[in-house]
Parts: structure tokens; C-alpha cells; sequence
């Protein structure tokens, strides 16, 4: 019993970076009505750049957040300007295919630099123990890391002009135009701010699991449930999202084998779309 | 249907990948054509969702494979001939995706896409852990199941033109669906699903039923392609690759037509074969798709058709 609850725990913790994850998937959907499929391609480039910054200069590897969120941050706004720019406003066939476009050429050429050999960045870092269960430090410290970049967030979108900016743009894209709001400027920092936090959570999953180039589509299809249970365009739901899958994967691990688990959880949202297609914890609308 | 002449140019196509490499006994040109036969029957299929209904289907390698795994298996467990289980192949994959489809496709548009992105990996764990499959070390089958069609040379005829039946009923398919009343529905659901189920276009019917219809073919050119090569694995089975390139090859010849879609295939498939041909691009195969498709669906999303119809307005009433 208590090792269910340790698991629990343990995937709550996970749960977090998951919620980070798909906070950048919302925020891009909830803004522009635009499913950005290079996600997972971003994920993956948050790990590597952790991996290749790790090796190379030999620094702490909770020292390349920064360089991770600025980085990511630039790559998003040149994916808006290459890929989104021109599909906004026009049927959500279109956006889906170009960002699968770039997905293809992100993840083609990550294969053929790298390979699909597994990528594992060493980390020393104590653990809490309780009885006889120890929680690693790696887990505790990336679920505090996303838990603060998302209160960040929320502060950037409730606090600040440009947040303010933000939401307004996705409530009402015209009325935003119309009092003086530069859109156009806005729908790529929000691209921006999206890119930037797959790149972060991809980071903060290379310092708890080993990855491949290729890891990145079980992480994306992983952000699309979340932010199905968090409801679309609304980032603080999609952290009780991530929590709420962290749970189901802690509940699910200790009894059925590991490749069925991304299986349960793809029926899971397909059964929650169906019931809820808004999202379970969706709020009114405009809730960014 | 018969009357018009588009009717008889789908049969001079499906003529001549029989007669051509028939007539010199010219295998290299059979294999480049086989090939060519399993993007056209995909892209066809998939074009039945994309091009028509204006849904993407980013999984439609699950049927290819799925039927390659249930003709190995009938074959290779229950020594079913080859006709018999390309047929259970069909409608089991059929019959599957429309169980399925009357689940997922109440999901509208991009979350369709979504689901279908998880359809391939939840049916690639399942056969992963599926003993009777072998796992995730696949199925190999002995040689002599070739003995009924006459050897192994002979058999590799038969298979590539079994393979260039699928194609040319793929084509037939398409054809049929576009100038019937299902696909002015499937049009209708493609430009605005919800005035479509307002004029009474029984939208969830038709989507699971072309989603369906889109399975058949597909899943048994799985079943041949695979038998030809006497061995089948998970990873090859459900190789997304396929399923992207399909997507590709719609898009480069124009979604919704058959003509394009076909040709576009076509187009891809001699690409490829001299791309592949230089060691640098061959390492490159998926990021030349992304740059294709990047820059068609930005510049030309009416693709090669669309282009075609532009310089020559009059094939419109020709060509479908």
C-alpha cells in the first residue's frame, strides 16, 4: 500500500513537467487556434541542448534552463514567421500540415546528425527518503523548477503588459487590433513563450529519463492528453492536467507493463474528448 | 460512369503497368512499379479522408500494416491461401476501422488528427505484446507458401500484379465515390461540417464509412506487399514514414482530385528512387518530404492540379 502511494507521489512529481509541457502546447492553441505538431521535435531539442551544453562545457545541468528558455524562445518566434504566419485565420488542415512539415525536417535532420542512440545525462543529486521509499532529487527538483516557471507564467500573462496584450489578443483578436494591440507581434512571442516552455520541460525530462531523438512524439502525443484533461487554451489547466496524468501513471505503473501505458492513456483521451470536449477542468471561455 | 472518358484513361493506366514491364520480362522495372502501385493505392485512400472529407489521417499506415499482420499470420498459422486471406485481411481491417471510426470520428477535425497519431501507437504496443504475432520480432514465413502460385519468380508476378489490381481499384474507388451522392456528402462535411448535418448529410455515418472504405485496399496491399518480402516486424509494419509520405504525395498532387493524387505518387516514387540512388540524400529521405511539404502546403495548396487546371481550364472536364 504504501508503495502505491510512494508511486503516487513519484508520478505527481513527473506529473508536474508533464503540466509544463503542455502549458506550451495550450498557450499557442488558446491563442491562435493553431495545433503546433512540432512539440514533440521541441521537446526533444530542449534535451539535447541540455545534453550537448552538459558534455561540452561540463556546467551543472540545471545551469542550461536559462540558455534553453531564451534559445527557445528565438526558434519559436522564427517557427511563427516560417511555418504558422501565413495559416492563421485559415482552416486548421493547413497549420496541422505545415508544422508536420517542420516536424519532418527538425526530426529528419536530428536522425541523421545523432542517430537514435540513447542519450542519458549524468546527475548527482540526494533524494528524500521516507521509510523505506526515497523519492529521487532530480524528481523533486524538476517538479519545484516547473511549478515556479509556471507561476512565472501566470504572473508574465496576469501582470504584464504584453501578458495582458496576450490574452486580450486571445480573447478577441479584432477588438484587439482595433484598440492599438500590434497582433501580428504578439501571435509570434506567444509562439515564442510556447517554444520556450517545450524546450524547458524537454530539459527537465532529459535530467529524469534517458532519450533518443525520437522520444519526442510519445512526449507529444503525452501533452495532448494533458491538455485535453486540462481543457484547451488554459495553462493553469493544463498544470492540474499534468498532475492528474503524473496520478494515473503512478497508478498504472506498478501493474501493467510500460509500452502498455501510453496506450491506456491514449484511450483516455479519446474517451474524454468524446465525454468533455472542452476538457475536464475547462473553464469559461477566454480562460487564458 | 462507363461513358465518360476518364473511366477508360484510369484503365489504359492500370494497361499499361500490366503490359509494360510484362512485355520485356523487365523485373526492375516491375519492382520500381510495384512500388510505385503501393503509393498511389495509399495516397488514393488517404485522399478519401484528406482530399474529400478535409480530415487528416496521420495513421493510415495502421491499416497497411494491421493488414500485412492478419494475412502473415492466416497464412503462415493456418495455411489459408493467399486470396483467402488478403480477403479477411481487407475486411477485417475494414470492419475494424469502422468500430473504431463511429468512436473517434465523433471528434472533429484536429482532434481527429490527434487521436490518429495515438491509433498508431496504441495498435503498434498492442501487436508489441501480441504472442501470437511474435512480438516485436514479427512473423517470418517459410518459401513454400509460394509453391501454390508456381515458384517464387512466378509468384512475384502474381503478387505485383495483384498489387496493380489494388491500384487500379483504388483509383476506381475514388472515382466512384467522387461522382457519387456519398462523396458530394463527404465535399459538404470537407467545407462546413455543420451546415452539411443541417441539410441532412448524416455526417457520423458517412465519416465512419469512408474512414472504412479508406482501410480496405490499403490494408490488403499490406497484406502483399508484406508477403512479398516473406517476413513482417512491427517497426516496418507500422513505419510512419509511409503514412507521411501518403500525406505528402496528396498534398504535391492536389487533394480531392484523382488524377493528382495519382500522379503526384507517381512523381514521388521516381523522386525518391533518384534521390535514394545519392548516398547524401538517402540519409535525408524525411527531411526532403518536410521541405516538399512545407513549401506546397505554404505556396501551392492546390498542388500539381491545381497548377494544371490554372494552365488548362478544360481538362477540368476530363480529368477528376
Amino acid at each position: 500500500m504504501l508503495g502505491i502511494l510512494a508511486s503516487i507521489i513519484d508520478g505527481v512529481l513527473v506529473g508536474l513537467v508533464y503540466g509544463l509541457a503542455a502549458m506550451g502546447l495550450t498557450l499557442i492553441w488558446g491563442v491562435m487556434d493553431v495545433i503546433n505538431l512540432t512539440h514533440g521535435a521541441m521537446i526533444v531539442a530542449g534535451m539535447m541542448a541540455l545534453y550537448l551544453l552538459v558534455s561540452a562545457l561540463g556546467i551543472s545541468p540545471y545551469l542550461t534552463l536559462p540558455p534553453v528558455l531564451i534559445g527557445g524562445f528565438f526558434v519559436g518566434v522564427a517557427l511563427y514567421w516560417i511555418a504558422i504566419h501565413r495559416m492563421v485565420g485559415r482552416p486548421p488542415l493547413m497549420s496541422l500540415l505545415s508544422t508536420f512539415a517542420v516536424n519532418l525536417i527538425l526530426i529528419g535532420v536530428g536522425t541523421a546528425v545523432w542517430g537514435t542512440a540513447l542519450f542519458n545525462v549524468e546527475l548527482s543529486l540526494p533524494g528524500i527518503t521516507i521509510g523505506r521509499y526515497t523519492f529521487p532529487g532530480p524528481h523533486i527538483l524538476a517538479a519545484v523548477l516547473a511549478a515556479v516557471i509556471a507561476a512565472a507564467l501566470y504572473v508574465f500573462l496576469h501582470y504584464t503588459r504584453i501578458g495582458k496584450a496576450l490574452r486580450a489578443v486571445a480573447n478577441n483578436r479584432e477588438a484587439a487590433e482595433l484598440v492599438g494591440i500590434p497582433t501580428t507581434r504578439l501571435l509570434a512571442i506567444s509562439v515564442g513563450v510556447g517554444v520556450a516552455l517545450a524546450g524547458v520541460s524537454g530539459m527537465l525530462i532529459g535530467t529524469l529519463f534517458p532519450f533518443t531523438i525520437l522520444s519526442g512524439d510519445g512526449y507529444q502525443l503525452k501533452s495532448f492528453i494533458v491538455t485535453v484533461l486540462g481543457g484547451f487554451g488554459n495553462p493553469v489547466g493544463a498544470l492540474l492536467g499534468g498532475i492528474a496524468l503524473g496520478l494515473l501513471e503512478g497508478l498504472v505503473t506498478p501493474f501493467v507493463p510500460v509500452s502498455w501505458t501510453l496506450v491506456i492513456e491514449f484511450a483516455l483521451f479519446v474517451l474524454v474528448l468524446i465525454a468533455f470536449p472542452g476538457g475536464i477542468f475547462a473553464s469559461r471561455r477566454g480562460a487564458l | 460512369m462507363i461513358r465518360r472518358p476518364f473511366f477508360w484513361i484510369i484503365g489504359l493506366v492500370i494497361a499499361a503497368f500490366v503490359a509494360l514491364p510484362a512485355i520485356g520480362n523487365d523485373v526492375q522495372m516491375r519492382e520500381s512499379l510495384a512500388l510505385a502501385c503501393v503509393y498511389i493505392t495509399l495516397a488514393s485512400n488517404l485522399n478519401l479522408m484528406l482530399g474529400y472529407a478535409g480530415y487528416i489521417n496521420f495513421g493510415s499506415i495502421v491499416f497497411f500494416g494491421l493488414g500485412g499482420y492478419i494475412c502473415i499470420w492466416l497464412v503462415d498459422s493456418y495455411g489459408w491461401s493467399l486470396a483467402l486471406s488478403l480477403l479477411a485481411a481487407g475486411i477485417g481491417v475494414s470492419g475494424l476501422s469502422f468500430i473504431f471510426g463511429l468512436g473517434i470520428l465523433r471528434l472533429r477535425g484536429p482532434f481527429f488528427a490527434l487521436s490518429t497519431i495515438g491509433i498508431v501507437e496504441g495498435v503498434q504496443a498492442f501487436v508489441e505484446n501480441f504472442g501470437p504475432w511474435g512480438g516485436s520480432s514479427g512473423i517470418y514465413i517459410s518459401p513454400q507458401v509460394f509453391q501454390p502460385l508456381g515458384g517464387s519468380a512466378q509468384a512475384l508476378w502474381v503478387i505485383y500484379f495483384l498489387l496493380v489490381a489494388a491500384m487500379g481499384a483504388s483509383l476506381y474507388l475514388s472515382y466512384a465515390i467522387k461522382t457519387s451522392k456519398f462523396g458530394l456528402g463527404l465535399i459538404a462535411i470537407g467545407q462546413n461540417e455543420d451546415a452539411a448535418a443541417i441539410l441532412g448529410v448524416p455526417t457520423p455515418r458517412y465519416k465512419a464509412l469512408v474512414y472504412s472504405a479508406s482501410a480496405f485496399l490499403p490494408a490488403i496491399t499490406g497484406g502483399l506487399y508484406f508477403f512479398k518480402g516473406a517476413f513482417i516486424q512491427p517497426s516496418d509494419a507500422f513505419d510512419l514514414t509511409l503514412s507521411t509520405e501518403a500525406i505528402v504525395i496528396c498534398m504535391l498532387g492536389g487533394q480531392g482530385t484523382v488524377t493528382g493524387v495519382a500522379l503526384g505518387a507517381y512523381l514521388y516514387e521516381e523522386l525518391r528512387g533518384y534521390l535514394l540512388t545519392t548516398a547524401t540524400f538517402s540519409n535525408f529521405q524525411l527531411v526532403i518530404a518536410g521541405v516538399l511539404l512545407l513549401l506546397i502546403v505554404l505556396f501551392f495548396p492546390s498542388g500539381l492540379m491545381g497548377w494544371i487546371y490554372s494552365r488548362f481550364p478544360r481538362l477540368k472536364r476530363v480529368l477528376e
